[in-house]
């Protein structure tokens, strides 16, 4: 798989991520070029062999379902880079 | 040198009243000061609260008091792994101010078993790297040799272990990053199976993969270590309700009558020579102290090229999905320039990360966009099914199977920075234990001509770490 520079852009934008043309130029041969040591996957045969997801088989657990207080609430707030009152505060979402 | 004992042999003489925890963690506070400068093992030291926490204990310990299965040890934690009240940065400048309101359950552990917390060591940025060149906090260097890289990710807690700026240190292995960094640094490295150990409060980087394990001096300080923080959490739903053994009970059972199996395609071309040589050295003290050896065939999970594409599709594609909480909004840096929302995301997050975590986000996001889902992840993912399968069959034919950890020694630093494939290819021996899930440990063998240290990999069936710790034991004994 060759990668362009617009498909760089492209991905950069579903991951928001701003690039520098440096990184651009960078990114388009690096993708490229570990996106063809992944297409080996393809010597193997998988057909009809399902997909795993987790390594180890495990079985979804229930409890009862009891509201606990976190004692942390302050200190988690406190981690916002802008907090009003009891909320996080963000630029402008609409003009 | 008290820096230099074993947990277990420290334990003892604290218990005697031979040694004092105090004495204990001023050595290695000692050890700190001395190498720190050169090692840089560390990206936060609290030395004020190891020393209280060390008295705290002596002083319990004076009036009887029945205290935990690490009383007075000094460990390192990783800093991936979240500590209330302190600075958790995952070797990252998005997180470099970033207080953890929380314990991590593995922290929790460790403290409630009377552990006495040194600090939080360095590592690669968010766990992705293997030689902990990639840290917003600079590089650490091996102790053995410090030209070399300790390797990664979790190269400060192996070499806070070997330079005895430690007694226990706590890492992460999602693709091989506390056996591969143990291995050049000449300690012993523990990857659990996954879902032994809880990974609430583990910064996340691929879920599926991630697991907390030990870097300790020997092998039964990580069966200690192991035992401390594996079992079941409430709070993590893949963790695994199953009984946790005293894993030292059975540490000096050998491997007499057990299988220890060879797969063919560990030896292939790529291995360094004394490597080779060190494993078949190991496989040969295995025999003489009474296991047999089997050949086995692992024809896609010994295969280097597959594990390693299956691996950094999955993670990658993990990676880019858990770290798209690093938006500036709830926590970690934002960006002090935005115009609107979205401008705030993006400039929060490419002023935060590094050059190799916006690699991976990259790669990941692109395996998984639409019209390339099926062709990079969906295939991952099978094949991923096929590995499990291999390790499956292979047990059925042996109890342990002997690998290398790494190809080479611990290499020069800046040596691969330039080249991300050639650095993803020091995790051919590594990665697939963690896409089947299975337990592996590091285990320091022999050292190099030129003294850099060589350790071999033995891997078990999933929750059977008792056996992996026997085997372990005995290449300790013999090298």
């Amino acid at each position: 798989m060759s990668v362009t520079v617009e498909d760089v852009r492209r991905v950069a934008a579903l991951a928001r991520l701003d690039l520098s043309p440096d990184e651009e130029i960078q990114l388009t041969d690096e993708l490229s070029r570990i996106l063809q040591y992944m297409e080996k996957l393809n010597e193997l045969d998988t057909d009809g062999v399902s997909p795993s997801a987790h390594p180890i088989p495990v079985a979804g657990r229930f409890r009862a379902d009891e509201s606990e207080i976190f004692s942390g609430l302050d200190e988690l707030l406190a981690q916002a880079p802008d907090r009003r009152d009891g909320y996080f505060r963000v630029p402008r979402v609409i003009d | 040198m008290p820096s230099e004992l074993t947990a277990h042999a420290a334990l003892d003489l604290l218990v005697a009243g031979d040694l004092t925890s105090v004495d204990l963690t001023r050595s290695i506070l000692a050890r700190i000061d001395a190498s720190e400068a050169q090692i840089n093992a560390y990206i936060s030291l609290d030395p004020e609260r190891a020393l209280s926490v060390a008295a705290d204990v002596d002083r319990r310990r004076q009036s009887g008091e029945v205290l935990g299965p690490l009383a007075g040890i000094p460990l390192a934690i990783k800093d991936v792994l979240c500590v209330r009240g302190g600075r958790t940065t995952c070797g990252s400048a998005i997180l470099s101010d970033y207080v953890a309101p929380y314990d991590a359950t593995a922290v929790a552990r460790v403290l409630q078993a009377d552990a006495v917390l040194l600090g939080k060591t360095n590592m690669d940025e968010f766990a992705m790297g293997s030689s902990t060149e990639n840290s917003h906090f600079g590089p650490t260097r091996n102790p053995v040799d410090p030209t070399r890289v300790p390797g990664g990710s979790s190269g400060g807690s192996a070499a806070a272990v070997a330079a005895g700026e430690a007694t226990l240190a706590l890492g992460s292995d999602t693709g091989g990053s506390v056996r591969q960094p143990a291995s050049y640094c000449g300690v012993v490295g523990l990857k659990p199976t996954y879902g032994r150990v809880s990974r609430y409060g583990l910064i996340a980087y691929a879920s599926s993969l991630d697991q907390v394990g030990p870097l300790t001096r020997d092998v039964e300080d990580a069966a200690l270590l192991l035992g401390v923080v594996a079992g079941h959490d409430a709070r993590d739903a893949t963790s695994v309700d199953c009984p946790v053994p005293d894993y030292r009970a059975k540490l000096n059972d050998g491997v007499e009558g057990l299988k220890v199996g060879l797969a063919r395609e560990f030896f292939a071309e790529g291995l360094d020579p004394e490597i080779r040589s060190a494993i078949e050295a190991a496989a040969e003290q295995m025999r003489l102290a009474g296991a047999e050896l089997v050949d086995v065939s692992l024809p896609v999970a010994g295969h280097p090229e597959y594990c390693v594409a299956c691996y950094y599709v999955i993670a990658m594609a993990e990676a880019s999905a858990n770290l798209s909480r690093y938006d500036g909004v709830k926590f970690g840096h934002r960006t002090a320039d935005a115009d609107g929302l979205q401008q705030m995301y993006h400039r929060s997050r490419s002023e935060g990360f590094g050059a190799e975590v916006k690699r991976r986000i990259m790669l990941g996001t692109y395996v998984l966009s639409a019209g390339y889902y099926d062709a990079y992840y969906r295939k991952a993912q099978q094949a991923r099914t096929l590995i499990r399968q291999d390790f499956d069959r292979a047990f059925t034919q042996c109890d342990l199977l002997l690998s290398p950890v790494s190809p080479t020694t611990a290499f020069r630093l800046g040596e691969q920075v330039d080249d991300p494939l050639t650095m993803y290819l020091n995790d051919i021996y590594t990665v697939s234990v963690n896409l089947a899930g299975i337990p592996g440990i590091s285990v320091p063998v022999t050292t190099a001509a030129d003294g850099l240290p060589i350790g071999a990999q033995l891997l078990a069936r999933p929750f059977e770490e008792e056996v992996l710790l026997r085997g372990a034991r005995v290449l300790e004994q013999s090298s």
